[in-house]
């Protein structure tokens, strides 16, 4: 059963992960000009939009986490407004949050926010993928021995290295290189994305070689 | 124009500085010390630290003293035979040898850039461009020459401007007479012209209009400081070059293209934009020539060179070696070219162009003449003669300046002095018989040229020593002792840290550790005193004294090193303490290891220029990762959420309370650090960027409606901090005593702010509109600084004799009368205040058989113990907040106050997370407080509008309640220290101590 689960996880994290990597190639057939450096903007647009649409349709397939009571059409509908409106928040945090964290505040307004969604892409709608809008359910998960099955953990892995990765993006900004990849916030959401996706293929391997350790106690 | 070497030394100082306040703050010492092993322990530490960065100072920051004599015509420089004969109207010395100079100087013009190799079949970028000066130095052999022009370190550009004008050789510091002006003090070329009567014009580099101000007959400055842009100053000189030659109205004529240099810092020099900016600038020389005319010399001249990235600075050989052409029209040499380009000292230009010119050379000159230059169109003797002239002079003028400096500073050394002396006298003496015997027709000619040569040579021998001497003590990095500083300075961290370790575990040993080292240290320093006195060298106060430094430091680690195991074996016998697994070390470690994380990161940036250049962002970004780290860690580690059990179904009600004021405590602390970002200076290495608005003083603004609001809101700044520090003393119990630190906090407060407000209004009031009280003006701008100093400083000594702002009461005293609440408590204080005493009272009896066991001396009750420590820390800093306030200027109140803020709101953090975390050990410090700290001081160093560089200077600060005049330099250099530390001295001032105080009372 849990090996099972877990060649599941790995298709699943290999999936998102070439996902990633054909976002940066395939566009470029279909679009005048396209380079992840150059149309930064668009790559960015296009990275959240795959990543989202593809953790979705996983979700749904894979049922990672099953619900037991059928719920109504109506409540579905509740949950998914909810969701949607969690997602949205959680962009306005990030981008809050990048601003106080000294991102430029009046200038490049729509760089610093697609950011934000791409960093909401990587944490927060797998959080919601997974989780639900039940915000005890992310405080739980986010904290020492909380993690309740192995999807759980993949996600506190993606999560924090994705988090992660943002963070050590910046520190290339200041240096003088004269690069193209320096200009923001593109090292960041290289960075986030390099994270996400070492984080995406550290997560089976890391409960592979934990799985002793990893006693899942259900609540 | 680049100055990174300059920023990058002020860099370095305030790195140490920082480092040397981790040091300090980072001595927690152990509780029950007494207070003279503290203060020991102290005064000890700070003179490590000291010794440490004054022999790193002493390695890296070359200092020489700068004399304030100048040349004049009269001087009697000129030998015998020649000082009778009358020289031609506007010479002086000797006569000149043509009237115009046009000095042409290209910055970072490489030697290999002016090269020309046409076997050369696929020449790089850089190489044969400057085809022109190939084609007049073949053409015109006796016309044109090319030299390796060698520059001395340190090659940036202002250093290598004022090497090319006072012939000596710039150090980062040139201690001068003038304070708060950057502008050259020393003697040079262009004062010796503007003396003399020429017309000096200038075109380009806007560096030299602060380095000669008022000395340019005409000029056309450009800005300098945008490294990315090619082209403003290029095409700007273009623009004025050709007319300005075609007019005539100059002597002397400098054009200072910018382009070369910037196009190596932006792309490198080997990229096809060197190839074009140097074709341009061959264009520009082949026109140039062209509209010369025959009485002029051009002179094309690198100040640098550059690193095969485009940078200078440094002493590598690509950066030293630069190129100079001359050209006339007039024949020139006498002989035909080297086959290989001579290499000349960059000096040697100053006394060239100064004699070619006709004036006297610079007072401080060390460079030697080109003689060649002088060779004129007679046969080989009278050649030689006037080359000896010229040597003559020359070897006179650098003798003078040798005699003159050496009665001021010691650094030239005093033996080889002698040896230059006596070469000089014999070298001269030699030459006035010479000519004596000549003037008797005594000597042949053959056997005349010889000892003419031989004669030249030794003058020669003679300048190029004295060079080499000043060179040695100049422009000579110790990279022994630059080391030698920085393992001292880490030596001293590591000693904090070991100390602060052992303060929490034992309480004997700091004696050992204490005495030991300091005896160590002693007998070192008495033992290389006596060595200097036997060995009859001269003292170094400052190695004597590393050295002392080092050996105590090796008796600590020493006596630390014996101690351990001894310590490990009383651990060993406490059986819980042995137990601990290697995992839950390891658990330790990593806990440490994100503080830790985040300082490595900070001290490795300092090794980036860029990061140096960035740090102003460095610090806030790193003190916000550090900040929500530690709540991460608390979160993961479940210390936010209420325990299980206890859990409500819904939302976020899962967290404890205590856990939102955290939360509003970071958000306030992260908008803190992003407001505190727009009080920033800017760097010219950063060339968008656009200093803060709230820099410029009040006066300069010209919308009265603007200065107005924005006078009054700072003036309500100071009374809302005075009222939120008397508000909260009362909060927490203090103030309730007749002490008169308490009267002094009650009415001396208002007062000061009374006094900095209306010194703001005199001195931003606009200075036409007040007419006949101009006088009265006079009296107050100086009246009301020296009021606020007096206050604070009565402040400071009234709580340095009597810290306590509660209530005390001694035992001693009848037990019965307990004392009735002071008036202006509210009620609920009241109650509160007579309940606490008898509680007090009650432990007091409790423990009164041991306390009197112990002394004999009276026990003392006081009231408000909570923040007894605290209260007086910010009374104290409260005062210090007003002086150094009244120092900058007034809209940087607000980052005060944003300072003050970030201060409390961090040590609240520290205290709920420790009280979060079930930390309760009241005087254990964790170290991402300390590092936290640390990282506030630095990012409001930056906030309050300053940066590691010179231009950003606040020098207005010296001049706060004086007028512009002040007989010595000691109280000046205070008032801007305070200025430029002012971030760094309340952080330091305010450390800790207080934390744990505010932790009782939260």
């Amino acid at each position: 059963m849990r090996e099972a689960e877990l060649r599941k996880l790995l298709a699943a994290n290999l999936l998102c992960a070439v996902s990633i990597v054909l976002t940066a190639l395939v566009p470029a057939l279909f679009l005048d000009g396209f380079s992840v450096l150059g149309t930064h903007l668009t790559w960015l647009c296009v990275c959240s939009v795959c990543v989202s649409v593809l953790n979705v349709t996983l979700c749904l397939i894979l049922k990672p986490n099953p619900s037991s009571k059928r719920s109504s059409l109506s409540n579905k509908i509740s949950r998914f407004l909810k969701c949607c409106i969690y997602f949205f928040m959680s962009c306005i945090l990030f981008h809050a949050i990048i601003v106080l964290y000294g991102a430029p505040l009046i200038e490049s307004v729509t760089e610093t926010f697609l950011f934000s969604v791409l960093l909401s892409t990587f944490t927060t709608l797998q959080c919601l993928c997974l989780l639900g809008p039940n915000i005890q359910a992310w405080i739980r998960v986010f904290s020492r021995n909380g993690a309740m099955s192995i999807w759980e953990n993949s996600l506190q892995i993606t999560t924090m290295c994705s988090i992660l990765g943002g963070w050590f993006g910046a520190f290339p900004i200041p240096l003088d290189w004269d690069r193209p990849w320096q200009v923001w916030p593109i090292s960041c959401s290289l960075g986030a994305t390099f994270g996400y996706m070492a984080g995406l293929i550290i997560a089976p391997l890391w409960i592979h070689w934990n799985r002793k350790q990893l006693t899942y106690k259900s609540r | 124009m680049q100055c990174t070497g300059q920023g990058l030394v002020l860099a370095g100082v305030h790195h140490l500085a920082w480092v040397e306040l981790w040091g300090l703050s980072l001595s927690v010492f152990p509780r029950r010390m007494q207070r003279w092993p503290v203060l020991l322990f102290l005064a000890w530490v700070c003179f490590l630290f000291f010794s440490g960065i004054g022999l790193f100072m002493s390695g890296f920051l070359l200092t020489r003293i700068e004399l304030a004599n100048s040349s004049s015509c009269s001087d009697p420089l000129v030998p015998p035979p020649w000082d009778k004969q009358s020289l031609p109207p506007g010479s002086c010395w000797v006569p000149r040898r043509f009237p115009k100079v046009v000095l042409v100087i290209i910055d970072a013009l490489r030697f290999e850039f002016a090269l020309f190799n046409p076997a050369k079949v696929n020449p790089l970028p850089y190489e044969n461009k400057l085809s022109f000066l190939h084609h007049l130095a073949t053409s015109q052999p006796h016309h044109a020459r090319l030299y390796r022009f060698v520059a001395d370190p340190p090659t940036a550009t202002m250093q290598r401007i004022k090497g090319l004008t006072t012939g000596s050789l710039p150090t980062f510091i040139d201690v001068g007479s003038n304070f708060a002006t950057y502008a050259i003090q020393e003697d040079n070329l262009l004062a010796q012209l503007v003396q003399n009567g020429r017309r000096v014009v200038f075109m380009g580099d806007d560096t030299w209009e602060g380095l000669f101000p008022k000395k340019f007959f005409r000029s056309y400055f450009f800005p300098s400081f945008n490294v990315k842009d090619l082209h403003t100053v290029d095409n700007g000189i273009l623009q004025y070059l050709y007319p300005t030659v075609n007019s005539g109205e100059w002597d002397l004529l400098i054009a200072h293209f910018l382009g070369v240099d910037h196009c190596g810092h932006k792309h490198g020099p080997d990229h096809p934009e060197m190839a074009k900016k140097l074709t341009q600038m061959n264009e520009m020389l082949r026109s140039l020539v062209d509209h010369l005319g025959n009485d002029t010399l051009l002179l094309v001249a690198g100040d640098h060179g550059m690193t095969e990235t485009g940078d200078h600075g440094g002493d590598s050989q690509r950066e030293v070696n630069a190129a100079l052409f001359v050209y006339s029209k007039t024949p020139l040499f006498g002989t035909d070219p080297p086959k290989e380009p001579e290499a000349i000292p960059q000096v040697n230009l100053v006394p060239t162009v100064a004699l070619l010119l006709g004036v006297p050379i610079p007072y401080s000159n060390i460079g030697e003449v080109m003689a060649e230059l002088f060779s004129g169109d007679g046969d080989t003797v009278s050649e030689a003669l006037q080359q000896l002239l010229v040597y003559h002079i020359n070897a006179k003028q650098v003798d003078r300046f040798l005699h003159s400096y050496s009665l001021v500073a010691q650094d030239l050394p005093a033996e080889q002095l002698q040896h230059l002396q006596e070469l000089f006298s014999s070298a001269v003496e030699e030459h006035i018989q010479l000519l004596a015997q000549m003037q008797r027709a005594m000597l042949m000619s053959p056997e005349l040229e010889s000892k003419l040569r031989s004669l030249i040579s030794r003058f020669q021998l003679y300048l190029r020593q004295a060079r080499a001497v000043c060179t040695q003590s100049w422009a000579r990095f110790h990279p022994l002792r630059m080391v030698g500083g920085c393992t001292l300075i880490a030596a001293s961290c590591l000693l904090c840290y070991v100390a602060s370790e052992l303060a929490t575990v034992s309480d004997s040993f700091y004696r050992s550790c204490l005495l030991y080292p300091l005896l160590w240290g002693l007998v070192t320093a008495v033992l290389r005193g006596l060595a200097y006195v036997f060995t009859q060298e001269e003292l170094d106060l400052l190695l004597l004294l590393s050295s002392a430094a080092a050996a105590s430091l090796l008796g600590f680690f020493w006596q630390w090193w014996g101690w351990h195991p001894k310590r490990a074996r009383l651990l060993g016998s406490q059986p819980p303490l042995a137990s601990i697994g290697l995992r839950q070390r390891l658990r330790v470690w990593l806990g440490l290891a994100f503080p830790m994380g985040i300082l490595l990161f900070r001290c490795g940036a300092m090794f980036s220029d860029s990061f140096v250049v960035a740090e102003a962002q460095v610090a806030p970004f790193l003190l916000a990762s550090l900040v929500m780290l530690l709540i991460g860690k608390l979160h993961w580690d479940g210390r936010l959420t209420v325990p299980e059990g206890h859990k409500q179904p819904i939302g976020f009600s899962s967290y404890r309370k205590e856990s939102w004021h955290l939360l509003c405590l970071v958000t306030v602390l992260l908008v803190c650090l992003r407001l505190s970002g727009f009080f920033h200076q800017c760097r010219e290495e950063i060339p968008h960027c656009r200093p803060s608005v709230f820099l410029p003083p009040l006066a300069s603004l010209r919308n009265t409606r603007a200065k107005n609001l924005f006078y009054l809101l700072c003036v309500a700044l100071l009374a809302g901090l005075v009222y939120a520090v008397r508000s909260w003393l009362r909060h927490y119990g203090n103030l309730n005593s007749s002490d008169p630190v308490v009267l002094f906090v009650r009415w001396g407060f208002p007062l000061v702010v009374l006094c900095i407000a209306c010194y703001w209004a005199v001195a931003s009031s606009a200075e036409d509109s007040l007419g006949k009280l101009q006088e009265l003006v006079q009296v107050a701008v100086i009246a009301f600084p020296w009021a606020v100093y007096g206050l604070a400083s009565i402040g400071l000594l009234l709580l340095l004799c009597h810290p306590m702002t509660v209530f005390a009461k001694d035992s001693r005293e009848s037990a019965g009368s307990i004392v009735t609440p002071y008036q202006g408590i509210p009620s609920s204080k009241v109650d509160l205040l007579q309940v606490i005493p008898q509680i007090y009272k009650r432990m007091q009896e409790s423990e009164k058989s041991r306390l009197e066991r112990r002394s004999c001396r009276a026990t003392v009750a006081a009231y408000g113990l909570g923040s007894v420590y605290s209260a007086a820390l910010v009374v104290a800093l409260t005062l210090l907040g007003f002086l150094l306030m009244l120092l900058h200027a007034e809209r940087l109140s607000l980052a005060f106050l944003l300072l003050f803020l970030e201060a409390f709101v961090l040590l609240h953090i520290h205290t709920r997370a420790r009280s979060l975390a079930g930390d309760t050990e009241p005087f254990s410090v964790p170290w991402f407080a300390v590092i936290s700290w640390l990282l506030a001081a630095s990012q409001f160093f930056y906030s309050t509008g300053h940066q590691p560089v010179f231009p950003a200077i606040h020098w207005n600060a010296a001049f706060v309640g004086f007028h512009l005049d002040h007989s010595t330099n000691l109280l000046p250099a205070v008032l801007v220290g305070a200025n430029t530390f002012a971030s760094h001295i309340l952080f330091a001032g305010s450390w800790l101590p207080s934390a744990p105080a505010l932790a009782l009372c939260v």
